[in-house]
C-alpha cells in the first residue's frame, strides 16, 4: 500500500518534471541529429552533421570564449568584493544594517531593470561615464559600441549585481567561526591583515569553493542584460552561449542547430555538476 | 548579527561606507532622474524642481497596469501550484518507502541544474503543441514542479519526529490528514523562505516569459519593461527610470521591510 501512496503523491510533480525537463532534454539530443525542416524540405536524419557545422562556426567559438571571459571576469572579482563586504558587515561597523542593505539590494532587482539603469551610464556623451571622463578631459567613448570595451561593461554591471548575493554566504560562514580564534589572535597581538590572511581566509575556503562552482553554473544563465544593452553586439562581442541559442532558434529559426548548441550547454552544465558533487562529497569527508 | 565581532578601524569604516554608497548610487541616480524634469537628468543641482511627470508619462507610454496584473497573477499561480505539488512530492520522498524512490529523487534533482530557461527551444515546441503559447499557464507550467521546493520540503519533513505522526494516526487521521495537520504547520518557516525566493525569482524572470508571450494581455512586467526601455523605443531617460522603479518597487519595498527574511531565504536557496 505504501508503494501506491508514495507514487500517487509524486505523480503530479513527476508528470510536469518529465514533461518539461527530462523529455525536452532528451528531445534536444534527438533533434540535434536532424536537419531543420522547411516548407519545401522536411527534416531528415543527418547524423553528426550539426556538430560538424558547430566546430566550423566561428560565432559558436566566439560566444564560448565570451562565456569563459565573462565567468573569469565576474566571478573572482565579485567574490573578492563579497568577502570584503561580509567581513565589514560582520564587524561592529556603525550603521551596519544599512551597509548590509546597500550591498544586498542589487540582488533583488531584475536583470532587465538593472540593465535599463546601467544603459544610461554607458551612453556616449550624455552618459554618466562620459560625463565623469569629460571632467578629466577624456574624449567621449561609445562604451557599448566598441567590441573592445563592451564585454567589460557588462561584466562591471554583473559584478555589482552579484557581489551582495555572494556576501550572504560569506557572512553565514563568518558567523559560524568560533569567536575564540579572534580573541586568541588579539592576545597574540596579530594584526588584522595577518589574522585575515592566516585564519579567516583559509577557514572560508570551503565557502569560496562552493560559491565559485555555483557562480560558474549560474554564469551560463545570465543573459537577460544582453536584450537591453547590446543584443549580443557589436559583432557578437558581448554575446553569450544561451543568448546565441535564443538567436539561432527564434531569430534565425534554425531549431536543429539551436538544439545542437543546447546539447553543448547541457554537457557543460553536467560537467560542472560533477565537480560540484565531488566538492560536496569531500566536504562531508572532512567532518 | 554577531556581537562578538571586533570593531572595525575607522579607515575601514570609511571604506565600507564608501562602498555602500557606490553600491546604492545607480539606484539613487535612478530616483534622481525619475523625480526631476528631463533637463535635470544629467545636471545634479540640489534645488532642481521635483516632479512626478515622468511616472505619469511612463504609466501611459506602456500598459503598466496590465503588466502588473499579469505578473501578480503569474507569480500567485506559480507559487500556489508549487506549494501543492512540492508538498505532496516532498512528503512522498520523506516518509514513504516505495519502489524506485532513490532513482526518482535523483531524477528530480536534475532540474536543479537544467532549469527550464536552458531548454527554451524544446519547451517552446511543447507549448505550441499544447496550444499554450501566449498564455500565463504556458509561462508558469515548466516551473510548477520545482526540484528546489521538493528538496527543501523533503529535508524539512524528515526532521519531523515520527511520534507526532503516530499520535495523529492513533487519533484517526488519514495520511493526507497527517500531512495537513502535522507536517505542513511544522514546516511554516520553510514555506515562508521558499515563497520569498519563488516570488522574487518569478517577479524578475525574463527569458522564458519573453519567448512564450507575444501580446500585452500575457506579458509580465519584465518583458514589458524590456520593450519599453529598449534604446530604439526613443523614450527619454527620466521616463525609463520612472518605469523601471515602478516595476521593481513592490519587491524592493518588500525587501526593505523584511530584509533579514530575504537574505536568509536567498541563502537557503543558494545552499540547497
Amino acid at each position: 500500500m505504501k508503494h501506491v501512496y508514495g507514487w500517487l503523491l509524486l505523480t503530479p510533480a513527476a508528470i510536469l518534471l518529465v514533461g518539461f525537463t527530462h523529455y525536452p532534454a532528451a528531445a534536444t539530443l534527438f533533434d540535434s541529429l536532424f536537419s531543420t525542416g522547411t516548407g519545401v524540405r522536411p527534416s531528415r536524419f543527418v547524423g553528426l552533421a550539426n556538430y560538424a557545422a558547430l566546430t566550423d562556426d566561428p560565432i559558436f567559438w566566439q560566444v564560448l570564449g565570451n562565456n569563459a571571459w565573462f565567468a573569469l571576469g565576474t566571478i573572482p572579482s565579485s567574490m573578492a568584493i563579497a568577502m570584503l563586504m561580509a567581513i565589514w558587515v560582520n564587524d561592529r561597523l556603525p550603521g551596519r544594517a544599512l551597509a548590509r542593505m546597500a550591498y544586498f539590494t542589487p540582488t533583488v532587482l531584475p536583470m532587465i531593470a538593472v540593465a535599463n539603469l546601467w544603459l544610461f551610464f554607458y551612453t556616449p556623451q550624455i552618459g554618466l561615464l562620459d560625463q565623469i571622463g569629460a571632467l578629466f578631459g577624456a574624449a567621449s567613448h561609445n562604451w557599448l559600441g566598441d567590441p573592445d570595451t563592451v564585454l567589460a561593461c557588462t561584466m562591471v554591471m554583473v559584478i555589482w549585481k552579484e557581489a551582495g548575493f555572494f556576501m550572504i554566504f560569506y557572512l553565514a560562514a563568518l558567523q559560524s567561526l568560533p569567536p575564540e580564534l579572534e580573541e586568541a589572535a588579539k592576545i597574540e597581538g596579530a594584526s588584522r591583515w595577518y589574522f585575515f590572511r592566516r585564519v579567516t581566509f583559509p577557514l572560508l575556503m570551503p565557502t569560496t569553493l562552493f560559491v565559485m562552482v555555483n557562480a560558474t553554473i549560474n554564469s551560463f544563465k545570465l543573459v537577460d542584460h544582453l536584450f537591453i544593452l547590446t543584443k549580443g553586439g557589436p559583432d557578437n562581442a558581448s554575446s553569450l552561449l544561451l543568448y546565441y541559442i535564443y538567436q539561432v532558434a527564434f531569430s534565425f529559426f534554425d531549431t536543429s542547430y539551436a538544439s545542437t548548441l543546447t546539447v553543448v550547454l547541457l554537457v557543460l552544465l553536467a560537467s560542472l555538476a560533477v565537480v560540484q558533487f565531488q566538492l560536496v562529497e569531500r566536504r562531508v569527508h572532512y567532518r | 548579527m554577531n556581537a562578538a565581532g571586533r570593531r572595525a578601524p575607522s579607515l575601514e569604516t570609511a571604506a565600507a561606507w564608501l562602498l555602500a554608497l557606490l553600491w546604492l548610487s545607480p539606484l539613487l541616480y535612478a530616483f534622481w532622474a525619475a523625480f526631476h524634469p528631463a533637463e535635470y537628468a544629467t545636471r545634479l543641482e540640489l534645488l532642481a524642481p521635483l516632479s512626478v511627470d515622468n511616472f505619469a508619462k511612463a504609466w501611459t507610454y506602456a500598459p503598466f497596469p496590465r503588466h502588473f496584473l499579469n505578473t501578480v497573477m503569474l507569480v500567485t499561480m506559480i507559487l500556489a501550484a508549487q506549494l501543492v505539488l512540492c508538498t505532496l512530492a516532498g512528503y512522498a520522498f520523506a516518509r514513504f518507502e516505495f519502489a524506485g524512490r532513490d532513482i526518482a529523487f535523483g531524477l528530480v534533482l536534475v532540474q536543479l541544474l537544467i532549469m527550464p530557461e536552458v531548454l527554451i527551444v524544446e519547451n517552446y515546441r511543447i507549448m505550441s503543441r499544447l496550444g499554450l503559447v501566449d498564455t500565463l499557464l504556458g509561462i508558469g507550467l515548466p516551473y510548477m514542479a520545482s526540484a528546489f521546493g521538493i528538496f527543501l520540503l523533503r529535508q524539512t519533513f524528515k526532521t519531523v519526529p515520527r511520534e507526532l505522526e503516530d499520535a495523529a494516526r492513533v487519533e484517526g487521521c488519514t495520511f493526507l490528514g497527517v500531512l495537513w495537520r502535522v507536517y505542513v504547520p511544522l514546516a511554516r518557516p520553510t514555506y515562508l523562505a521558499y515563497g520569498l525566493v519563488s516570488v522574487s525569482y518569478h517577479w524578475n524572470n525574463f527569458l522564458w516569459p519573453l519567448i512564450v508571450t507575444n501580446s500585452i494581455e500575457t506579458r509580465p512586467l519584465t518583458v514589458g519593461l524590456a520593450i519599453f526601455g529598449a534604446p530604439e523605443s526613443g523614450v527619454d531617460w527620466g521616463v525609463i527610470s520612472a518605469g523601471t522603479l515602478m516595476a521593481v518597487s513592490p519587491l524592493l519595498v518588500a525587501f526593505l521591510l523584511f530584509q533579514r527574511q530575504f537574505m536568509q531565504s536567498f541563502m537557503q536557496a543558494g545552499i540547497k
